[in-house]
């Protein structure tokens, strides 16, 4: 697979409400090309609304999002979909559909040639052999590989950004640390932009470029995870810190 | 809806317009309905006019609601019903007074014509064995009011606890009996004709009355009212065929109710044909040109229910495939009316919940009154048929597709959106597919149940296999009645697995 045209991203002054919750409140955070930016928090923090604003399933009610130069609001938000890798947590697999089939989906909405090949490519990315696992059922597989072909279809039409949202949260220990081995590998050939939501602060030390700790709705602070465990910026990102023992050690890796 | 129904009253305007029509000849379901009907599509025809027999209708409503609308030209009807039932007026005391009273205000109301009554009245009747009468002198109500401290009445529940019923008569003639039994219709005249009770209620036309040659008593003091037997004619044919209501008129005042016993017994005990004991009727008449031997073609009741069915082989084919024509077309349009609603009602949510309850609803229609009330919209026949087959069908596609496209698979859904498929493709490619196995079974529910409603469609002469049930039923003749009843039963049991064939095909791979 040629390497990917990684894209940059942004959000400036992001805000969003559902009702009266508020779930973003003036974000900014810029995502340079081929970075893996990991947005942490508790539960409620905005960490997925975000995410989500990148492909405009949640469009922001103030704020600008950009993927590339783009405003989003400028692209088509199916056209956008469509150039943009997603995960999410359960893999959202079509059931009525094979493993093959599934990851030819966006290879197919965007009518490119070649699409069994490259679908077969990618499955073999993630780790999959093609000709034992292309007609199998997604109730046949795995929690894990189910994971693995979610990611596959994510990367099939080699899209220059990937969301990611708690793409392992679901996994056993063992298979949760697979894929993210599998993850860093895929990363490292493909170099694409990447975001993705994670409760998990070993996890996001592990995978990402740079970590973004959102509280509230409001980013606390964004760097690289040494940066945080040196100089966490506020007193709940030394808690959160303290709380997850992320160590120098692990932030050196 | 609204634009089917137009759809279909234009077809069937245009369909009317196009060829001139026969004389509808109608009846209720009753032996001796079927009897005069018959009696007045043969005197019709015999005078050189097409006749269309439609025997069999629903009720007094469907029938009267057909001939109001000129939907059917002519049924036999009875002024007391006409008075009570379709007036709602109450009772008079003399048979002239109820005919005068009907005949004016149904011409003035509906334009609907009485011609003159047939000379016998059918109305309730008690009556006793012929030994009874004779050794206590019993010939008139007022007789059995000295008499009744010893005699057992088996009486129908209906009669005994309606107020035109057992104490109205109690009231009327001071009558007491030493024992009241209730006693079903079927019941009655073999446990009168034994000797278990002395006295029964009837109708004084009931064939059962010749059979047992009982004394029917007369009600010297009129307290039932008169039920009169006359023909009732369309505004249309009266306006139009003057031939056609001369020709009704000959029988006029040429029957009477020993006759009309006689009559009934031969079709409803007998078993013979409707049409022989008619035309036998007419020929004793006078009113037949031609001699005609009378036949006595009695049911044999020791053949066996195959070979019935083996000598009915062809009218039940021939009925299946109404039924089946019926029920498919109903159920297509139901489909293409329902689950485009579904998928709609999925779409927009909140009003859908208030929506598909309102489609339930129709489900609890009584047939009979649904049927009724479409006669002058939709005339009678096929097309009122299918239109309430329509109407029962659709709740349970509607709510199948609703549920089955809701909650299909949503994080399936919910991922498809997020990779870029449009909510057509979607719908087309993820929640139709998924949902295809509960559709299906909201489809094959409504296939059955009908198969099993569309017996109905006999009530509003729209053929089908409830036609030899209603006619079976009609008759007394259980044979019948199973020619329709057990193809029905098969018929459904096809269907469903038929329409499994189909579930299978449709449902999504991962399940198969």
């Amino acid at each position: 697979m040629p390497s990917a045209k990684a894209i940059a991203l942004s959000a400036s002054g992001v805000s969003k409400q559902f009702g009266s919750v508020v779930a973003l409140d003036g974000v900014t955070l810029a995502i340079p090309a081929s970075a893996c930016v990991a947005l942490v928090g508790e539960s409620g923090s905005g960490k997925t609304t975000l995410l989500r604003c990148f492909n405009r399933l949640v469009e922001p009610d103030a704020g600008v999002v950009c993927v590339g130069d783009e405003d989003v609001r400028a692209v088509d938000a199916v056209q956008l979909r469509r150039a943009i890798g997603y995960v999410p947590q359960d893999g959202g697999l079509l059931p009525h559909w094979t493993v093959q089939r599934n990851v030819e989906l966006v290879l197919r909405l965007n009518d490119v040639p070649d699409i069994a090949a490259r679908a077969q490519h990618s499955l073999e990315l993630v780790g999959l052999d093609p000709a034992t696992f292309g007609n199998r059922w997604p109730r046949e597989l795995s929690g894990g590989q189910r994971q693995r072909v979610a990611i596959a279809r994510a990367l099939a039409a080699e899209p220059g950004v990937l969301l990611l949202d708690e793409p392992f949260g679901a996994l056993d220990a063992i298979t949760r640390s697979d894929l993210q081995d599998a993850f860093a590998a895929i990363r490292e050939r493909l170099r694409v932009t990447s975001v993705l939501v994670t409760h998990d602060l070993h996890e996001a030390a592990r995978l990402a470029t740079h970590i973004a700790v959102l509280r509230r709705g409001k980013i606390e602070q964004c760097g690289t995870a040494a940066v945080l465990v040196a100089e966490p910026a506020t007193e709940y990102v030394r808690a959160l810190l303290r709380r997850a023992r992320l160590t120098e050690l692990e932030t050196a890796m | 809806m609204r634009t089917l129904i137009a759809v279909l009253v234009a077809a069937q305007v245009a369909a009317a317009q196009t060829t001139p029509r026969p004389v509808v000849v109608a009846s209720k379901p009753f032996g001796e309905s079927f009897l005069l009907a018959e009696m007045f599509a043969q005197l019709l025809e015999a005078r050189g006019l097409t006749v269309d027999r439609r025997p069999g209708l629903g009720a007094t409503e469907i029938a009267f609601q057909a001939l109001r609308t000129n939907a059917i030209d002519v049924y036999p009807e009875y002024t007391g019903t006409g008075l009570l039932a379709i007036l709602g007026e109450p009772p008079l005391p003399t048979a002239a007074a109820v005919y005068d009273r009907v005949s004016r205000e149904f011409a003035a109301k509906f334009g609907v014509h009485w011609l003159p009554p047939l000379g016998f009245e059918n109305t309730y009747a008690i009556a006793v064995r012929r030994a009874t009468a004779d050794s206590l002198h019993l010939a008139t109500l007022s007789d059995i009011a000295r008499a009744g401290p010893r005699l057992r009445a088996g009486l129908t529940p209906d009669f005994i606890g309606r107020a035109d019923g057992l104490p109205g008569l109690q009231h009327a003639y001071n009558l007491r009996f030493r024992d009241v039994r209730a006693l079903g219709p079927a019941v009655k005249y073999q446990a009168l004709a034994a000797g278990q009770v002395d006295v029964i209620d009837g109708y004084s036309t009931d064939g059962l009355i010749a059979r047992y040659d009982l004394v029917v008593l007369t009600d010297d003091r009129h307290f039932f009212p008169p039920y009169e037997a006359a023909a009732i004619v369309s505004p249309r044919l009266f306006a139009e065929s003057p031939r056609a209501v001369a020709a009704l008129g000959e029988l006029s005042g040429r029957l009477n109710e020993r006759e009309m016993r006689m009559l009934n017994m031969r079709v409803e005990v007998d078993g013979t044909p409707v049409g022989i004991v008619a035309r036998d009727a007419l020929t004793s008449l006078g009113l037949l040109g031609e001699r005609v031997t009378a036949t006595n073609v009695s049911r044999d009741s020791s053949r066996s229910i195959v070979a019935y069915f083996a000598e009915q082989r062809a009218t039940i084919v021939r009925l299946t495939g109404r039924h089946l024509a019926l029920v498919g077309a109903s159920l297509l349009f139901a489909i293409m009316i329902a689950l485009p609603l579904g998928l709609v009602l999925e779409r927009v949510a909140r009003p859908a919940e208030g929506v598909i309850r309102a489609v339930g609803v129709l489900q609890t229609l009584p047939g009979i009154a649904l049927l009724a009330f479409m006669i002058p919209l939709l005339g009678i026949g096929v097309v009122p048929a299918i239109v309430a087959l329509v109407l029962y069908s659709l709740y349970p596609i509607v709510r199948n597709t609703f549920t089955g496209v809701r909650d299909a698979d949503t994080a399936a859904v919910s991922a498809a959106h997020a990779l870029g498929m449009t909510d057509a493709q979607i719908l087309r490619e993820v929640r139709l597919p998924l949902a295809a196995p509960v559709i299906m079974a909201g489809i094959r529910t409504a296939a059955v149940i009908n198969v099993g409603t569309a017996t109905l469609a006999a009530f509003i002469g729209a053929g089908g296999l409830g036609e030899p049930i209603v006619a079976g039923l009609a008759l007394s003749d259980t044979r019948m009645i199973l020619s329709g009843a057990i193809p029905a039963a098969l018929l459904a049991i096809v269907v469903d697995a038929s329409l499994g064939l189909v579930e299978r095909w449709v449902r999504p791979g991962h399940l198969r």
